[in-house]
């Protein structure tokens, strides 16, 4: 029961997500205000982490799994993406590690700054 | 064959779940970086689909069921975000600068390749979102006259291979610091970058879904500005 009930919760976040995109004209998904919701229920002590921790850990274990159908997907959008596959990919490698490079960078670089301040 | 396969609601569910099976399977067994259980499970899926003559729509059909549960798992990310409340608190700073550097680093370098490629209006917005997550992205692609079919494409492309070569560009900047490799991961790779995330450690996972969420904020708010520019 202690799993139904966490899943309740989350789904009932969802939902809350889900009603918030209907009402905001902004192109952010469902999820993204459900996971806000999330963190002001957690921080406001609405919700206590174990009262979702078991499922929601669950449902984050199998995340990868829930992008296989997604990129399966890739089969049929072959046809469009094949005549200018090319540049794409060469976008797509370079732009990837070129952010990657930057974030973290930039985040390693004033962490370590403000760590060596404040000790 | 499609037509068996066309009546079952458990067959693309089961497909998927074998492949990401064979795919942990792999790695554990020779433990390369390329044997990514998540790339292995698609390209297996692919090619079962290919040999059985199963259509995607088909396969789809079931298998949705499981993309079903993205919604929830991503609200779920704010647990281990939450837990994490105090090393974000106390690096703000460094979590503000990395996600901007980074959005504003891929918006910026789509535009100089998407030039020099000679890319038209429609194409280059079409890549414009490619680095933030599919959901955010199909909207801004529509909104901005993309082709949201290559939108979608290249968005999980990008994913997939962030997934695959995060250890490695790792490695090569000398990225060392917990809460910097997830950022980076979340800021250009998304959701699928995050799933890599997640395994790395817990700083690592938070931080990473914390990135999806604020580098798609961001690039919502200077998509319309960059779009501008071819």
């Amino acid at each position: 029961m202690k799993f139904l009930r966490q899943f309740m919760i989350i789904l009932l976040l969802s939902f809350l997500g889900e009603v918030l995109k209907m009402f905001i004209p902004l192109p952010i998904p469902a999820s993204v205000y459900g996971l806000v919701l999330m963190l002001v229920c957690l921080m406001t002590g609405i919700l206590k982490t174990s009262q979702v921790k078991d499922a929601a850990f669950f449902l984050i274990e199998i995340m990868p799994v829930m992008f296989i159908p997604a990129a399966a997907g890739l089969i049929d959008s072959w046809v469009v993406l094949r005549p200018l596959l090319l540049p794409i990919l060469v976008i797509t490698v370079v732009i990837t590690v070129f952010v990657m490079a930057v974030t973290g960078r930039v985040a390693q670089m004033i962490a370590q700054k403000r760590g060596i301040k404040n000790e | 064959m499609n037509e068996i396969f066309r009546q079952s609601l458990f067959v693309g569910v089961t497909i998927s779940l074998i492949a990401y099976e064979i795919g942990l399977f792999l790695k554990k067994k020779f433990g390369f970086a390329i044997l990514n259980p998540l790339l292995v499970s698609i390209v297996i899926v692919i090619i079962a689909l290919k040999t059985l003559g199963i259509s995607y729509e088909v396969y789809n059909a079931s298998a949705k069921y499981i993309s079903y549960l993205l919604t929830p798992a991503t609200v779920c990310l704010a647990v281990p975000l939450y837990e994490q409340l105090e090393l974000l608190k106390k690096n703000m700073v460094a979590v503000i600068c990395g996600i901007l550097s980074g959005t504003l680093a891929s918006l910026f370098g789509i535009f100089v390749l998407c030039s020099l490629f000679g890319f038209n209006h429609q194409q280059y917005v079409t890549m414009l979102p490619k680095s933030i997550t599919t959901a955010i992205g199909i909207g801004i692609s529509e909104e901005l006259g993309g082709i949201v079919t290559i939108t979608v494409a290249v968005i999980i492309i990008t994913g997939i291979l962030g997934n695959v070569i995060a250890d490695t560009v790792f490695r090569i900047f000398k990225i060392k610091n917990p809460l910097a490799k997830g950022l980076a991961l979340g800021t250009a790779s998304h959701a699928i970058g995050t799933a890599r995330a997640i395994e790395m450690g817990p700083v690592e996972g938070a931080m990473s879904s914390l990135a999806v969420a604020v580098a798609g904020l961001l690039t919502v708010i200077f998509v319309s500005g960059f779009a501008q520019l071819i």
